[in-house]
């Protein structure tokens, strides 16, 4: 694991390694740059196709989805299908679905923000009894299923009358239980230098101005990656709100996709695909931005999408 | 409390050393439990309670109403006999046991590819990385089930090549490939990090294996493969504990049933309808433990095994 955990955001375009023999004409290096993209526009046309047939399908009418339809492009595209999806279900309207995503999801980047940089702040430096072993374990509940603690906590909340409340799924954010923030942000403290810290000790200062003026400051591009990370895993988490809530104007976006489905039982494809685009939209806008950022995150923290 | 090392080594400032010491290492003991309280306390009350209390509850009965009756051993004896569990460890084991390899192949493939100092090096990346980001969500889910629907896109894209599947949503025997093309087409976030771990692989390795003759088979065998097991054992355990987790793809695809004829019952789903639309709560303990001594097991063994092909060169970083 601390192979692939290089602390620092790497330069994009680090020298990479080209074995070119000085032999290799020039007609031959164009043969082979062109074989190079050809396969890989033909690879990229594969995985984008799913996303670009959701676009297009979202625009067309319901007769041109299913059957035999693998094309990209129809004569008929409207914009019918989003002003059926934007009516929501339920009695509930899209935009409400969108507002309760969005709160979950900037609760879970703050929560997460401030209690994975707190608790990175002890592991990366302090030293205190204990802290190999709490590190240790840390590191272990990134490879639990979470499945196992599902169900305990579920009855936990039921009993404290928190089901169908945000609470049940922001609380854990609030409490650095995503333990893969911890471990990115311990890597990223890590990386800096003692001296920093060493030096404003010796003028004095204590841990929690160490913290703020000083760490905080300079883990900017950690915490950018965490935010960016939480906030789109939290978008799109299903599970979670499955559980937890039941009144459908509580539902994000997810949830209510479901009820889409269940309610609507594909007759009317083009809206339920006009919704998941929808649904998508927040995090392609979000991946078109910050997309240097999130792939350096991939690659340097080892982070899953 | 014991004194740190690196601790008297930082207070080598003008002030009596053993007296600061002694208060620097109390003050950092104390600030160094503050400040790890927030993640302290979710350790506990949201991880390692819970994991107690469901083993606990794993060896009861407990509908969620009333008090849970001890029965012992129970509910692992007849998890053993419930068909549908049965069902549902065989579909999780082979979307895992095919999925994940064929998965971290593609990553592979495709990392190598384009490791070169080419243009278009970084388009490419980032779109083959997006699909990583939502995969797991609700629309892909909703869009996959479209696609391979019966007379779907999938399926005519294929009969204009003459090939006759008989759809794959509805058809027991193809929900799976359906299910293992939805992680492969994932491939981006593993590919990423292979890109990484390529580019630090000293290209003098490859020059002075060219000059002894060495063909590209070679190469990937004697140089690539090597250097790079850190990485690819880091994959492959990451890899292999996610695919054990799939849910909400099973879910919306199977319409939280796992249909046709339990070919998508997949571990996580079975559990899911156990424990809350059965409100079973004790046998979907049980398996939720089980999940958690199997990925144990699981990780272990990597780890044992890591010793013989996982390779951590001195100097590698």
């Amino acid at each position: 694991m601390t192979t692939m955990a290089t602390p620092t955001q790497s330069a994009p375009d680090a020298p990479a390694p080209h074995y070119n023999p000085k032999s290799e004409s020039a007609g031959a290096k164009r043969a082979k740059s062109t074989f190079f993209h050809m396969v890989a526009l033909a690879l990229t046309a594969v995985v984008l196709y799913p996303g670009l047939w959701m676009i297009a399908s979202a625009f067309k009418p319901n007769s041109e989805i299913g059957g035999a339809n693998t094309s990209l492009w129809s004569s008929n595209f409207s914009m019918d299908n989003f002003v059926t999806a934007m009516e929501g279900i339920g009695g509930v309207s899209t935009l409400q679905f969108f507002t309760n995503s969005l709160v979950l999801a900037i609760g879970a980047v703050v929560g997460t923000v401030l209690s994975a940089s707190v608790s990175a702040y002890a592991f990366a430096r302090i030293n205190f009894p204990g802290r190999g072993l709490f590190f240790g374990m840390m590191i272990a509940t990134l490879l639990l299923p979470f499945h196992v603690v599902i169900i305990p906590q579920y009855i936990v909340f039921q009993q404290l009358g928190l089901v169908d409340t945000y609470i049940p799924l922001l609380i854990g954010k609030f409490l650095a239980a995503d333990a893969f923030f911890v471990f990115l942000m311990v890597q990223f403290m890590r990386g800096l230098p003692a001296e920093l810290d060493e030096a404003a000790r010796i003028d004095g200062a204590g841990h929690a101005r160490i913290f703020g003026s000083i760490m905080l400051p300079l883990m900017k591009p950690a915490l950018i990656s965490t935010s960016i990370f939480s906030f789109i895993w939290s978008w799109n988490d299903f599970l979670g709100p499955l559980l937890y809530l039941n009144t459908p104007d509580k539902y994000p976006l997810p949830l209510a996709l479901r009820l889409f489905v269940d309610q609507t039982q594909s007759s009317d494809y083009g809206a339920m695909i006009a919704m998941s685009v929808l649904a998508l939209l927040p995090v392609l806008i979000f991946f078109l931005i910050f997309q240097r950022y999130i792939v350096e995150g991939v690659s340097t923290q080892g982070l899953k999408g | 409390m014991t004194q740190s090392p690196t601790l008297s080594r930082r207070s080598t400032t003008s002030a009596p050393a053993p007296l600061r010491k002694s208060k620097r290492s109390g003050a950092d003991a104390r600030a160094g439990y503050t400040f790890l309280l927030p993640w302290l306390l979710g350790f506990i009350a949201l991880t390692v309670g819970p994991m107690i209390s469901s083993l606990y509850l794993s060896f009861t009965n407990y509908n969620l109403f009333e008090a849970p009756k001890w029965i012992g051993f129970d509910n692992y004896t007849t998890l053993f006999q419930d068909e549908r569990f049965l069902q549902s460890v065989g579909v999780t084991v082979n979307y895992v046991i095919f999925g994940t390899p064929l998965k971290l192949a593609a990553a592979l493939a495709v990392a190598m590819l384009l490791n070169s100092k080419r243009r278009g090096q970084g388009f490419y990346r980032s779109a083959f990385y997006a699909p990583s980001l939502i995969g797991a969500s609700v629309s892909i889910a909703i869009v996959w089930k479209a696609m391979f629907g019966d007379n779907g896109p999938v399926d005519q894209g294929l009969s204009i090549f003459g090939i006759n599947l008989g759809g794959w949503v509805g058809n027991p025997a193809m929900t799976m490939p359906m299910f293992i093309l939805l992680t492969v087409w994932q491939f981006g976030a593993p590919m990423v990090i292979f890109l990484a771990g390529l580019k630090q692989i000293p290209n003098e390795l490859y020059e002075a294996a060219s000059m002894d003759g060495a063909g590209p088979v070679r190469k990937f065998f004697n140089i690539t493969w090597p250097m790079l097991s850190p990485v690819i054992f880091f994959n492959l355990l990451m890899e292999t504990i996610h695919a054990f987790q799939i849910f909400a793809s099973a879910y919306i695809i199977s319409n939280g049933e796992g249909g046709p004829a339990g070919s998508t019952l997949f571990y996580t789903l079975y559990l899911y309808l156990r424990g809350f639309s059965d409100f079973r709560m004790g046998y979907a303990s049980a398996m939720a433990w089980l999940l958690v001594i199997v990925v144990g097991i699981i990780t272990l063994i990597f780890f044992r095994t890591s010793k013989s092909w996982v390779h951590y060169s001195g100097d590698s970083r």
